[in-house]
Formats: C-alpha cells, sequence, structure tokens
C-alpha cells in the first residue's frame, strides 16, 4: 500500500476516517511492534476533519508514522528511552510543520534504538520491533519501526532519521526506499539530537515516487536550523526514466572483505540493470574509507555524551521518588532511565572529550572527516553517482548481535562514510537472499537529491519494484 | 588502556552511578572498541578539522523579541514543580 | 557546615591596612548584554525581570530535546563594541563551544560559550586608584547566562532548590582580566570603571537585579589562590575580597596554609564559605558546538569602530577643554553617561563652571542622598534654576531650595520660588529694612561702634527676618556697614 493506493482507497468511496481506521486495526493486531505510541485520537479526528471538509496539500489525507526522535505537539516523544517516557513536547519539529501544513495525518510514533543508538532497533525500552519478512529477525536500525511499519503495509509513508546509516539500514533489512538527505538540505530543529553534525531526517516509502513526494515536503530551508541551507528543488518533477547521463562510480573498497556475497552480486546486477538502461559505470577508489567507523563513532559518541546531559530529571522525563544531593540524584535518574548501549556510548564519548584526549580522539576525527568529504568530493568529480550494498549483509537475527557492540558496530561499514561527507544517499530494494531483502545503495553529489532518486526511480521501474 | 578507576571517574563526570558489575563489564568493552579508534593514530594530517560540511559561516539572527512559551507549557512535563518554579534537589 | 562567624569577628577587629600590597586578585566579570531585545540564541524577550518565574522561555532557552541556537547578530556586535573599548583584539573568526558540567540552573547539561577563538583578547583600561594604573584585560567572550536557582533558606543548608528559567539564555559577556588588582577597592573601581564603559556603549544597564555577577580569584603572594563565586553585587565584591583577605592572612598568620578551592560568597553574612562538595578537578570537556557555525568578523570590527561613541576617558578631557571646567567636575559628570549629557546641555545654555558646580556638586549629591537617578530631574529646570541665580532672582540658598522641592514634591522652578517666596528682594527694600533695624536697636549699634562685632550679626538677623529671609546675606552686610 502506496501513496497511491491510499488515495485510489478514499477516490473509489471509503472515507479517510475508515481508510485510517483500517490501518489501526491492523497496527494493534500486528505482531511488528513497530510503534510506540499512537496518536488514534488526533488521527481520526483529522480525518473526520478532511471528510468534511476536503483534503488540502501535497499530502491531503495520507496517513504518516513518525520515527519516535522527532518531536510532535501533544504526542508523546521518547526516542525509544525509559528516560523520556511519558515526555509530550509542547512544540512541534519543523518536518512536522511542513507535513501537517501539507495535510498529512500522522499516525503514530515509531519504534527506534534508544535515542538512536544501533543498527537493530533491539536497544528500544519498548522491546525489540520485529522485521515483516522473517519475524525472528532484527528491522535494521535505528528507525527499525519506521521501516517496519512501512514494510509491513501499516503506513504508506514514515519519517525516520540517519545519523550513520539510521534509514538506509532498515530500508535494506525490510525491502523499502529509504533517502539520507545531503546535510543541511532538512532542518534539523525539533530532531532530538544524537549526533548533530552526522544527522538527517530522511523518508522512508515502498516506492521513490512517494520518497520524492515526501521530500519534497520536508526539504527546505528553516532559520531556526543555524546549519540548514536553502538547496532545495522539485524533486518528484525530476524522476525521468532516462538514465543515460549517469556515470556510475563503483568504490572497490565498499565491496568485498566482510560483505556477503549474494549482496555483493545482488548489488553488481543492479549496476548492470542501470548500464542497459545506458549508464556508464567506472570503479573507483575512496582512499579514507577505513578510517571512517573510527571516525564516525568518536564524532557521534563525543557529541552524545553532551546532548544527552539534559536528561536530568528537573525539566522533564524519569526522575525517581526521593532526591538526594544534586550529584546523586542525577547520577540515579541516568543510571536507571538509560539502557546499557546509550551508557556505553555516552561513557565512550565522554572519555574522548576528556582532558588530554580530545585532540587525540574528537580533533583528529574532524580532521579525517575533512579527508573523506574530500575522498567522495574528487570521486563524484567525474561521476555523478556512487553505488555500494548499503549494509553488508541482510537482516539478522533478533539477539544475534546484541551482546558483541563492536561487531555491530562494524555493520555501518558502508553507511558511516556518507554521513561523514554529508553527501545524500538512497537505499532501494536489489534482491533477495531466500525471502530477506537485499538493499543497494546509490550515492549522489552534494544536494544532489535529483539525480540519486532519478537513478534509483529507473532501477526500480525496470526491476519492477 | 583504561582501567576500572577510569571507567569510574569517567561515570562521574557523565552522572552516571555504575554498578560494580557494569563497571568490570564497560571496562573491558571501552578498551576493545578504544583499540579500534587507535585506527587513527596510523593517520597523520594537516586537514582542517570539519566543523559545518559546507565551510558554511555566519548564520546569524535579527535581535528580535519573539513570544515566550507560556509557564503552563513550560512546566507541563516537570515531574516536580512548586510555586511556578521547577523543584530540584538540594545542592549541598 | 556551620557558618564561619569566628572569621567576621576577625574581620570587625582588624583593618586591613598598607598590609594589602601582597594580595593578588583577577576577576571575570559576567555582564548580561541586557539591552538587547532577545536572548543570546533564541527570540524570548531579555525583560523578564517583571515576570512570573518560567514565564521567559522557550523549547531552546528550556533546552527541550531537538531544539537549536541560532544567535541573535546583535549581541556580536554588541561584544566587539565592548572588546573595542576594552582596547583588545578582535579576533578574524570566532566559534562557539560547548562547556560540558552538571548543574540545576544549567538547561542542557552544557552551557554554549567560548574556548579557543573567543571574540577578543589582549585589552587594557585604567583605573584610578592611588594614580592611574592600567589594568590589562586576558580575555572577553560571550556565553549564555543559566537560569536562576532559588535556594530556600541559604545555600549550604537549603533542602531543596526552585529554578526559575526565565534568565536562561540571556547574552553574557565575560570580562577576565589578568591579577593586576592590587585591593579590594582597585577591584570596585575596576567595575565601577567598567560598568561606566558599558553604559556609554548602551549594551548594558548595571540597575538591573542580576546584571552583573563576578568571579573573583584571590591569593596572596606566595600563596595557594581561592575562587570566590558568583558574587552578584558592586559592593559585594569589595566585601567579599576584604573578608577572604582577612580570612587568608590570619590562616597564614597561625601558620596554616591556604587551601587551593571553590569559595562561595553569602551575600547576607557577608563572608565567604567552602562549599567542599565533591566537585573536584575541573574537567568541561570543551568542543566546537555542532549546531552553530564559525562566524568571520574580522569584515565588521571597521564599522563597528567608526560608529562607537565618546567613551569616558575621551569625554572627560574633552569636557575640560571645551568647557575649562574643573578636571574633578568633570570626572564627576562623566562617571554617568546620562550625567554628562545633562551637562552638556544645561552648559550650552548657561555658564559651563556655574552649571559644572551646581550639577556635579550639588545636584548629584542630593539625587544620591535619595539614592535616584538624573532622569528624575529635567535639565530645563536646571537651565531655569541656574538663569535666575545668574541674574540675582534667587539666592544661592533658594536654588538648592528649588531643587529639593523639585526632587520631593514636583513642580517647576518658577511657580517654585512664586509658592515659596524665594525670589531675591530688591535692594531698595533692603535698605528701608536697613534703616528700620538701626532706628530699632540703639543698643546693638553703640555695642557694633564699641567694636563687639556679634552686634553686626545681630543687626544682620533681624534684617533677614524683617525681610522673611529673601534679602540676599551679602547684600545686607554691605548695606548695614554702609549705614553704620
Ligand atoms: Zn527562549
Amino acid at each position: 500500500m502506496n501513496v497511491d493506493g491510499i488515495r485510489e482507497m478514499v477516490k473509489s468511496g471509503k472515507s479517510v476516517e475508515e481508510v485510517i481506521q483500517s490501518l489501526f486495526d491492523k497496527i494493534e493486531r500486528s505482531k511488528l511492534n513497530a510503534f510506540i505510541t499512537l496518536a488514534k485520537e488526533q488521527a481520526l479526528e483529522e480525518a473526520r476533519r478532511v471528510d468534511k471538509h476536503g483534503a488540502k496539500g501535497m499530502l491531503g489525507a495520507i496517513p504518516i508514522a513518525i520515527k519516535d526522535c522527532i518531536s510532535t505537539r501533544g504526542i508523546q516523544t521518547t526516542c525509544g528511552s525509559k528516560i523520556l517516557e511519558g515526555y509530550v513536547p509542547p512544540y512541534d519539529a519543523h518536518v512536522i510543520e511542513r507535513l501537517k501544513a501539507d495535510g498529512a495525518i500522522i499516525i503514530g510514533k515509531t519504534n527506534m534504538d534508544e535515542f538512536a543508538m544501533g543498527s537493530s532497533t533491539e536497544t528500544s525500552y519498548f522491546g525489540p520491533t520485529r522485521n515483516p519478512c522473517d519475524l525472528s529477525r532484527v528491522p535494521g536500525g535505528s528507525s527499525g519501526g519506521s521501516a517496519a511499519a512501512v514494510a509491513g503495509g501499516e503506513v504508506p509513508i514514515a519519517l525516520g532519521s540517519d545519523t550513520g546509516g539510521s534509514v538506509r539500514c532498515p530500508a535494506s533489512f525490510c525491502g523499502v526506499v529509504g533517502l539520507k538527505p545531503t546535510y543541511g538540505l532538512v532542518s534539523r530543529y525539533g530532531l532530538i539530537a544524537y549526533a548533530n553534525s552526522l544527522e538527517q531526517i530522511g523518508p522512508f516509502a515502498r516506492n521513490v515516487k512517494d520518497v520524492a513526494l515526501l521530500l519534497d515536503v520536508i526539504a527546505g530551508y528553516d532559520p531556526r536550523d543555524s546549519t540548514s541551507m536553502d538547496k532545495k528543488c522539485e524533486y518528484t518533477k525530476e524522476l525521468r526514466d532516462d538514465v543515460s547521463d549517469v556515470k556510475i562510480g563503483v568504490p572497490k573498497e565498499f565491496f568485498g572483505e566482510g560483505i556477503d556475497e549474494d549482496v555483493e552480486k545482488a548489488v553488481w546486477s543492479g549496476i548492470k540493470v542501470l548500464e542497459d538502461l545506458g549508464a556508464s559505470y567506472t570503479e573507483i577508489s575512496l582512499p579514507h574509507t577505513k578510517y571512517s567507523l573510527a571516525a564516525y563513532y568518536i564524532i557521534a559518541m563525543s557529541e552524545a555524551s553532551s546532548n544527552l546531559a539534559r536528561f536530568d530529571g528537573l525539566r522533564y522525563g524519569l526522575r525517581l521518588g526521593k532526591d538526594k544531593d544534586w550529584h546523586t540524584t542525577f547520577s540515579e535518574i541516568r543510571a536507571n532511565g538509560f539502557g546499557e548501549e546509550v551508557k556505553r556510548r555516552i561513557l565512550l564519548g565522554t572519555y574522548a572529550l576528556s582532558a588530554g584526549y580530545y585532540g587525540r580522539y574528537y580533533l583528529k576525527a574532524l580532521k579525517v572527516r575533512t579527508l573523506i568529504k574530500r575522498d567522495f568530493e574528487v570521486a563524484l568529480k567525474d561521476t555523478s553517482v556512487l553505488i555500494t550494498p548499503t549494509m553488508p549483509f541482510p537482516a539478522f537475527k533478533i539477539g544475534e548481535k546484541i551482546g558483541d557492540p563492536l561487531a555491530l558496530y562494524l555493520a555501518d561499514v558502508n553507511t558511516v562514510p556518507i554521513n561523514l561527507a554529508g553527501v545524500p544517499s538512497i537505499s532501494v530494494p536489489c534482491g533477495f537472499v531466500g525471502k530477506l531483502p537485499i538493499g543497494m545503495q546509490i550515492i549522489g553529489r552534494h544536494f544532489d537529491e535529483a539525480t540519486i532518486l532519478r537513478t534509483a526511480h529507473a532501477f526500480e521501474r525496470n526491476t519492477g519494484g | 588502556m583504561i582501567t576500572k578507576k577510569d571507567v569510574e571517574h569517567i561515570g562521574w563526570l557523565a552522572r552516571i552511578e555504575l554498578t560494580e558489575e557494569e563497571k568490570e563489564k564497560f571496562t573491558k568493552q571501552l578498551n576493545s572498541i578504544l583499540d579500534y579508534f587507535e585506527k587513527l593514530d596510523e593517520i597523520e594530517t594537516d586537514a582542517a578539522p570539519m566543523h559545518h560540511v559546507f565551510g558554511l559561516t555566519n548564520v546569524f539572527r535579527d535581535d528580535v523579541a519573539k513570544k515566550s512559551m507560556s509557564q503552563e507549557d513550560a512546566l507541563q512535563n516537570a515531574p516536580k514543580k512548586e510555586k511556578g518554579c521547577f523543584k530540584g534537589p538540594r545542592i549541598v | 557546615m556551620k557558618p564561619q562567624s569566628y572569621e567576621l569577628h576577625m574581620l570587625l577587629s582588624e583593618t586591613p591596612g598598607d598590609e594589602m600590597k601582597d594580595v593578588i586578585i583577577g576577576l571575570e566579570v559576567h555582564v548580561q548584554l541586557n539591552k538587547l531585545r532577545s536572548k543570546l540564541f533564541c527570540s524570548c524577550s531579555t525583560q523578564y525581570h517583571d515576570s512570573e518565574p518560567n514565564m521567559c522561555t522557550c523549547p531552546v532557552c528550556l533546552g527541550l530535546p531537538g531544539a537549536l541556537p541560532v544567535i541573535n547578530e546583535k549581541a556580536v556586535d554588541s561584544a566587539i563594541k565592548v572588546a573595542l573599548a576594552l582596547n583588545c583584539n578582535i579576533e578574524e573568526q570566532i566559534m562557539f563551544y560547548r562547556k560540558n558540567y552538571y548543574y540545576p540552573d544549567l538547561v542542557k547539561g552544557f552551557q554554549i560559550s567560548q574556548y579557543d577563538y573567543p571574540i577578543a583578547m589582549d585589552g587594557k583600561i585604567s583605573i584610578e586608584a592611588d594614580g592611574e594604573r592600567e589594568i590589562r584585560i586576558k580575555r572577553v567572550h560571550m556565553e549564555e547566562d543559566p537560569g536562576r536557582l532559588i535556594h530556600v533558606g541559604t545555600i549550604d543548608r537549603s533542602r531543596y532548590s526552585l529554578i526559575d528559567y526565565n534568565r536562561s539564555g540571556v547574552a553574557l559577556l565575560e570580562v577576565v582580566t589578568e591579577p593586576d588588582l592590587r585591593t579590594p577597592k582597585e577591584a570596585r573601581l575596576f567595575l565601577n570603571k567598567l560598568r561606566n564603559i558599558l553604559e556609554y556603549l548602551d549594551v548594558f544597564d548595571g540597575s538591573l537585579e542580576g546584571s552583573l555577577r563576578v568571579d573573583a580569584n584571590i591569593s596572596l603572594a606566595g600563596g595557594a589562590r581561592a575562587e570566590i563565586k558568583n558574587i552578584s553585587s558592586y559592593k559585594g565584591v569589595e566585601k567579599a575580597l576584604l573578608f577572604e583577605t582577612v580570612r587568608q592572612k590570619n590562616l597564614v598568620r597561625r601558620g596554616i596554609r591556604v587551601a587551593q578551592e571553590t569559595r562561595h560568597y553569602d551575600e547576607v553574612r557577608g563572608i565567604t564559605i567552602s562549599l567542599r562538595t565533591k566537585e573536584e578537578e575541573k574537567d568541561y570537556r570543551y568542543f566546537p558546538e555542532p549546531d552553530l557555525v564559525p562566524l568571520r568578523i574580522g569584515d565588521r570590527v571597521d564599522d563597528i569602530k567608526r560608529a562607537l561613541p565618546e567613551l569616558p576617558d575621551a569625554k572627560r578631557q574633552r569636557l575640560v577643554k571645551q568647557y575649562d571646567i574643573s578636571d574633578h567636575h568633570a570626572k564627576v559628570l562623566t562617571s554617568e553617561l546620562k550625567l554628562a549629557n545633562f551637562f552638556e546641555r544645561v552648559a550650552t545654555k548657561v555658564d559651563a563652571n556655574l552649571s559644572a558646580t551646581w550639577i556635579a556638586d550639588v545636584l548629584k549629591g542630593e539625587l544620591n542622598y535619595r539614592g535616584i537617578g538624573i532622569d528624575a530631574f529635567s535639565p530645563e529646570h536646571m537651565i531655569q534654576i541656574l538663569q535666575m541665580l545668574k541674574n540675582d532672582k534667587i539666592t544661592e540658598k533658594g536654588a538648592v531650595q528649588v531643587i529639593r522641592t523639585i526632587l520631593d514634591e514636583g513642580g517647576a522652578p518658577p511657580e517654585i520660588v512664586k509658592r515659596k517666596g524665594l525670589l531675591k528682594i530688591e535692594e531698595s527694600i533692603i535698605t528701608r529694612a536697613v534703616a528700620e533695624v538701626i532706628k530699632e536697636n540703639p543698643a546693638a549699634v553703640k555695642d557694633y561702634h564699641d567694636g563687639k562685632n556679634e552686634a553686626l550679626h545681630f543687626l544682620m538677623g533681624q534684617v533677614m527676618k524683617k525681610t522673611h529671609g529673601r534679602a540676599d546675606p551679602s547684600m545686607v552686610s554691605k548695606l548695614l556697614k554702609e549705614k553704620l
């Protein structure tokens, strides 16, 4: 069920209220645990209003699910954490304002790794989300709830956030399309920060067209985000079938060691499809790729350790029964409210920023980041897109990797360089291993979302996606 | 190599009380992750540290006062409040 | 912890004299840029002083998850103005950093401040202690104000705290001096001078509560340094430093080493106390604020410099030169921009020296006595008063009375002069009164001729009585002597 599907249901005589109600019925019966909070009352009320007065805007009457790290006025926003259980933001994120202005109906908040720290949605305080393709497996993460909800037909479109692959990884694992925009294209105002300098809010959908449509709505300059830029264009209008001008670069560092053979094969056949459509390809190199993971985790954890300092139970969130002196009170609230992975990353980030280590870790990582970005700029001078596997392997079993944090970090090997470089990237389904989907990652030049969407669209139309 | 004592200190800086079990576990895990981070020591570079992907500078706002939130909205999520204020623990 | 009241006794039992030469003081002064309309990183109003608690907040200054800072351009320009006035070198590019620490008044668990690449470094201003002294400024940087912590009772005994975040996010400028100050009094003089400059620049209103807070580092030569945190008044700084000087000297005298520590100034008890919290070594984990971009300010410095107003020292020199008034008067008049403006307004209409005397000595004294500012008096009224004085319409005593009446009851000079009968009377009336008094007091006249000087005073008193005190005493004396 995609956006057109919803529109046809309404055209064929169903009321918007009936359509939305049917989604809630499905979600309430679902085994996926894709949602933390349902906004049933608000959504149905909005649906009735649309039935009475008509829909308006680019997403008129289209239901949407929102990752639970995006602030929604009047709807609980937990980031998948116990420490924010019960927190109801008094304001809307920029993207939520845009969605509402364009008529979308928010049906609920989706499950995620706690504070977006994870690649499997297993670290959520509200329990793991399951992969619709195989309920014993993870949906990927950290936006696993959004990907699973779309893949499971519980909602046609959803928003996630991508700090080091958190949109593309679950899109790949669940067999849907997910896009991480160029850093600065979408305002982060209202996005609860994990790692400010790396993350962007990104759309999920069952097809490229709907991803482009959602990007049309959420992209654009916002004066409340100092890092945002005025660079948007009309993405749906760019979805031509012609890719004859597209030059594909295939970075060798993203293939080979550690990458599942079936995954590699599927991505190569995807590249061949595009070649058949008139695109050309060359193998290229991004020489600093091997430093990406270390640089990424140092930056992300350092920023996170500071971002998460505000959770002290004074102004919102968890507070334990009896207060002691403030040091002890804060320390106990945080010990109680954060899960293990969050604690681990806060501790590492705190260490990396502490006296004597800043230069060796954080500052060094920022320098390496410059080198990595340069790699991409050089590679994308002669090519228009880069294509790689999104994830090294398909979805793994729930519980399979959670005991070994470092091993799980290494799974982000192909997604984090993109966030370091700030370039846009989309993951599109390109095949299966058994019943498990595989994602192909198409990376573009800064602010050239149009070309990666067009390439993904052409690929999708010629593979029956 | 970081020690259990280091982990205790970091826990204090981050205001996260750690159990004995956590201290043991995190000491081991942090060391293996920090070992991995050593990869960056291999590389010598004069590259400028990245502060914004596009080197954006001079983003300002005009000095205009706008309406604030209501006191009710401000205090809406406060677990403890008194006389229009947030109620906090004692300082000493 | 108990109040160390024995130290208070010590303080009262001795006065630190010139022994103070070996005291080393450095200040970190936090001033609110409270002439701005909005806060540093959000659009909340800075006019929170009359508001209920937590009425001037938004997601940004309340540190709600997801909110982002955007810097107030005028705050940066104001900071550059101050840095220029403090003779600092302005940096070409500045950045904001996160200073990570926990405290209940801090909404994000970090304060957006500056670290490397602050707005300016290496400045100086001169103060007039015993002669002119130059105090070096180490650096000037911008940061956000935390909220206000209300302790129920005193900080060391309070069972809980209440927090008002109205102040959270107001632009602060931190001015850090080198340890160049030698006495608590110099510290106060420095603060007065700084306030003076800031008010000239129209970036600061020092009369607002909480507009200035000072951390003071103080040590005896060769001894460890105590940091006194968060002194929030001009007088408090001198008092806290005096207390601390004596405390440290007493320790040394008793052979006890002064501990390097952070102390809290208890405004009510007038003492500093050790908080002895677990907060040991500082580790602020500074790193560049990723939600803000660097600011290249080099190319705006020249424009700001050109638009700088005349500063106190320059104005003082000009007043002396242009109006030929004494340096002392010029100093008093320029101690407040409004006072200087008031003077210039008046001096263009009446004799400058007369104006200087009456404004700097008389009016200023009357204002200080009442604890009010120059705003309470109109320069037009002063012009009228001085013109009447100059034209012999009123006496000096009458002029003072008009000033007092305006301040205490209101009204305009001509009307007051009339109502209170202060108009100086004409010579013919005095001459007639003198003749009458001589006729009515033959005994006194005789005494005068016998050389008894008191007799003249008596006769003068009689004339003043007859003229209801409106006669000019010098005139009465002159006429009396002639007729006798
Ligand atoms: Zn605000």
